[in-house]
């Protein structure tokens, strides 16, 4: 029976070639349309790291003064100051626990006759690379001794490794930062997390490539690194960093399970209080987000994207009504038709079946088109300026999912014609003839 | 003419008239909330700067000796100068629109203690001397800063230079002190840093918008600095327009030279500025090609209806123009029934399009939209409709009588 249906769509599709083809063409705009700007969405708000990413958290304390605080209302800082940094550092409550801060680092050309350049930096303590999965292709990170000792050792990224030593094993050779010689410890395999969620409110990029140079942070400080950003809550000296009443780090803590979690919160509502009583903080405010939970919090992705999603499905909406107008003026014409089916014996059902036929192979060529048109908007999303730009393609799932959308909307267009064609009254239809 | 048989009419064939008033109504509140998204970004591109964006190019030198930071800057900036058609040569800390952000905040209320909200958010400029000139300020009130001044400024270890003269732009003159003269008032921050206004410029914009709304994004401050600090790295060097990029390949080739373990970059302003305001064009013209599709299908959608309507109905338009109507009133039946779906399709889609607007408000960054987008918006979709029904009338009015005495 499918096979007739099948033939019957096809010529009646084939009868009128322009309706045809302008019910394709608008499905096809709006199902591009949509899959192009959801590609991207989903793109900007994916896990950067889904096998770990329920069980990293980033705790938060709030250094500034009582003045201004409404309880319940003040969030914490984004970042943490250097002494609180430390000390959740040093009592070490998590299985993993790094901090972090971005910083350019002037690397020093290995052949005499290039010029050097900055490199964007990661600046952060051991942990960093076991708690991050960070996938190593020669050498290992730094231990935690090295750390503290403010031992010249960086690792560096697979395209640094390309450019300055042409990809070869580099661990054990000497790299030049500012004015000082670092060891290479260790190259990356090729490594760059989207969102890149450790950098979101340290001062770096959000998308695109990953950092080329993680340095042991004591180092750095040793070396006069700055930190991207630095955020002062009261005038200081900033010369001294460690003192300074500013905020700059970032700090993850790996709690694999939700009892630990749980306990690690209370550690910092402790901590916190223990500040307070010596006088050192004057906020009671904590906040310990998940990776999620705090990729959400900082809006990462750009609310125009949201907003080119809205659009676009508000336009596939009008594609959709504009479709079921279509079909149901192309299927109130041919009532004549149906009555004859009607008086041979045809069922209400095979009709409804008959049309719907009709309506899905117009969503699978709708779909098709769409395909190609959601190719052609990536394409000029890849022609954008902005960060994310290289990484729009469409992958196998939003593949799959287009002609799911191009069925459901023209299913969905299908319906109501269908529903009309088959409960017309055949007798009327015929006497009209 | 008579509108009553069109509403009867119209009431036999309530899906296909639903179906259309729901497109249009749909394609308005798309329509008007796009326009206003797009007419939002194109106020953002241009949003005025008063320096001279056009003759100003920005050399960066970053990795020079902090501790030579005198002498290198001193060079430096002789070096610059002697370049043939340079006008004039600053150093500054940042640049407008160059996302390299020095926000600092400022109260005018001396007894005001801690950061809170009291204090103002601004984009704090470190300009040496010559920079009114190299940068091209539009004085508005008062004057630039004198020799004095400027020698009087360092920053030493902290975020804000000593010295107490600063140079406000116009809507952060207005922000601090509403309805007064800025000149001669105080700007404080903390207890140790105060700064007297002496004159006033023109609205500049910040290095990045760091979240405010279009008026915060240009609430600068001058502050006046001596030659001497490692934390500024931006040439500022002014020149003819014509002589802009000779000029900017000299600078980096000769800073280059002079500086072999410094990293040395350059852009013109203009390149600056495109690069800011980049993905705002880009959403801008998705909007416009988006408005373009809908309103096409929008257009299309209606022909592919009336036609079928004005197919369906050969017969009866045959026996109007048998008993005497003209081709006029044939014609005006199937423009005035469009414009009365239209109507329908547009007061439902004014509704919608100040619901999604109130929608996006609470979720996005996004403005109230004036009222006026309504109308225009309404006005839009019925021109379109008119346009699109006028083939598919046309036709029906070219229907001869004669059609009436056949059957089918």
């Amino acid at each position: 029976m499918f096979g007739y249906y099948l033939d019957l769509a096809l010529r009646s599709l084939k009868r009128n070639k322009v309706l045809t083809a302008l019910m394709v063409l608008a499905l096809a705009l709006g199902i591009g349309a949509s899959i192009t700007t959801l590609t991207v969405l989903r793109l900007l708000s994916g896990d950067p790291l889904p096998q770990k990413s329920a069980q990293l958290y980033y705790p938060q304390v709030d250094p500034r003064p009582a003045q201004g605080f409404v309880a319940g209302k003040t969030r914490p800082m984004p970042t943490l100051t250097y002494t609180d940094a430390m000390n959740l550092l040093k009592l070490h409550k998590a299985r993993h626990q790094a901090v972090m801060a971005l910083t350019h680092a002037k690397v020093m050309p290995v052949q005499g006759s290039e010029r050097p350049f900055f490199s964007d930096a990661v600046m952060t303590t051991s942990d960093f690379f076991p708690m991050f999965d960070v996938p190593f292709r020669y050498g290992s990170g730094w231990s935690a001794r090295d750390g503290e000792a403010h031992a010249r050792v960086v690792v560096i990224s697979d395209t640094l490794n390309q450019k300055l030593f042409g990809g070869a094993n580099s661990v054990g050779r000497t790299l030049r930062i500012s004015s000082h010689d670092f060891r290479v410890a260790g190259v990356l395999a090729p490594w760059s997390l989207q969102p890149r969620f450790y950098a979101v409110r340290l001062g770096g990029r959000s998308y695109g490539d990953g950092d080329g140079v993680f340095l042991p942070l004591q180092t750095a400080l040793a070396d006069k690194m700055r930190p991207s950003n630095l955020n002062c809550y009261d005038t200081g000296d900033l010369s001294k960093l460690k003192r300074a009443p500013c905020v700059w780090l970032g700090m993850w803590v790996d709690l694999p399970t939700a009892s630990q979690a749980r306990a690690y919160r209370s550690f910092l509502a402790n901590y916190v209080r223990q500040q307070m009583a010596l006088g050192r903080l004057h906020r009671p405010e904590t906040a310990m987000p998940d990776l999620m939970q705090w990729l959400r919090q900082s809006q990462v992705v750009p609310d125009d994207v949201r907003l080119q999603a809205w659009i676009a499905f508000g336009f596939l909406l009008i594609c959709v009504v504009n479709t079921v107008g279509l079909l149901l003026a192309k299927c109130l014409r041919r009532s004549q038709e149906i009555g004859v089916r009607r008086a041979l014996g045809a069922t209400r059902r095979t009709v409804f079946a008959q049309f719907m036929v009709e309506a899905g192979i117009i969503g699978l060529a709708g779909g098709l088109l769409g395909l190609a048109f959601a190719e052609l908007g990536l394409w000029g999303i890849r022609h954008q300026p902005a960060q994310y730009a290289g990484l729009a393609h469409l992958d196998l799932s939003m593949f799959a999912f287009t002609f799911v959308v191009a069925l459901v909307s023209s299913m969905i267009a299908g319906v109501l014609p269908a529903w009309r064609a088959c409960v017309l009254a055949p007798a009327p239809q015929l006497k009209a003839s | 003419m008579n509108i009553r048989p069109i509403f009867s009419s119209l009431r036999k064939h309530r899906i296909p008239t639903t179906l259309i008033v729901l497109e249009i109504a749909l394609a308005c509140a798309v329509l008007c909330n796009a326009v206003f998204m797009i007419g939002q970004r194109i106020g953002d591109i241009r949003l005025p700067n008063a320096i001279d964006q056009a003759g100003i190019s920005v050399v960066t030198v970053q990795g020079t000796d902090p501790d030579h930071a005198r002498d290198v800057i001193a060079r430096n900036l002789a070096t610059l100068r002697a370049i043939p058609g340079v006008q004039a040569v600053a150093l500054m800390n940042t640049v407008p629109l160059s996302q390299n952000g020095w926000n600092t905040g400022f109260t005018t209320d001396p007894a005001t203690k801690g950061f809170d909200d009291k204090y103002v958010n601004v984009a704090e400029y470190l300009i040496t001397s010559g920079g009114d000139k190299a940068l091209g300020l539009h004085l508005f009130r008062g004057r630039f800063f004198h020799a004095d001044e400027y020698a009087a400024g360092t920053l030493g270890t902290s975020f804000m230079p000593t010295g107490h003269a600063a140079v406000i732009t116009r809507s952060f003159a207005a922000r601090m002190w509403p309805g007064h003269s800025a000149l001669g008032k105080v700007l404080y921050m903390g207890d140790t840093y105060s700064y007297t206004v002496v004159g006033i410029v023109d609205n500049v914009l910040r290095p990045n918008r760091n979240g405010g709304d279009a008026r915060s994004f240009s609430h600068s401050v001058f502050l006046p600095v001596a030659p001497v600090e490692s934390a500024m790295n931006d040439y500022i060097v002014r020149s003819a327009p014509v002589d802009r990029d000779r000029v900017l390949r000299a600078s980096i080739d000769k800073l280059s030279k002079l500086e072999p373990a410094a990293v040395v970059k350059g852009r013109t302003f203009s390149d600056i500025r495109n690069a800011y305001f980049a993905d705002t064009r880009s959403m801008a013209w998705m909007l416009v090609l988006v408005c373009a599709v809908m309103i096409a299908v929008t257009a299309f959608g209606i022909v592919g209806l009336s036609s079928f309507w004005v197919g369906q109905r050969r017969r009866q338009i045959g026996i109007r123009r048998a008993v005497g109507a003209t081709r006029g009133h044939i014609l005006r039946y199937f423009q005035t029934e469009n414009f009365l779906i239209s109507s329908l399709g547009v007061a439902l889609g004014m509704i919608l399009a100040y619901g999604a607007n109130l929608y996006l408000m609470q979720h996005y960054e996004m403005a109230r939209m004036p009222w006026y987008f309504l109308p225009i918006g309404a006005l839009t979709l019925w021109l379109i409709g008119q346009f699109s029904v006028l083939g598919p009338a046309l036709r029906a009015s070219n229907v001869p009588p004669v059609v009436a005495t056949r059957s089918v």
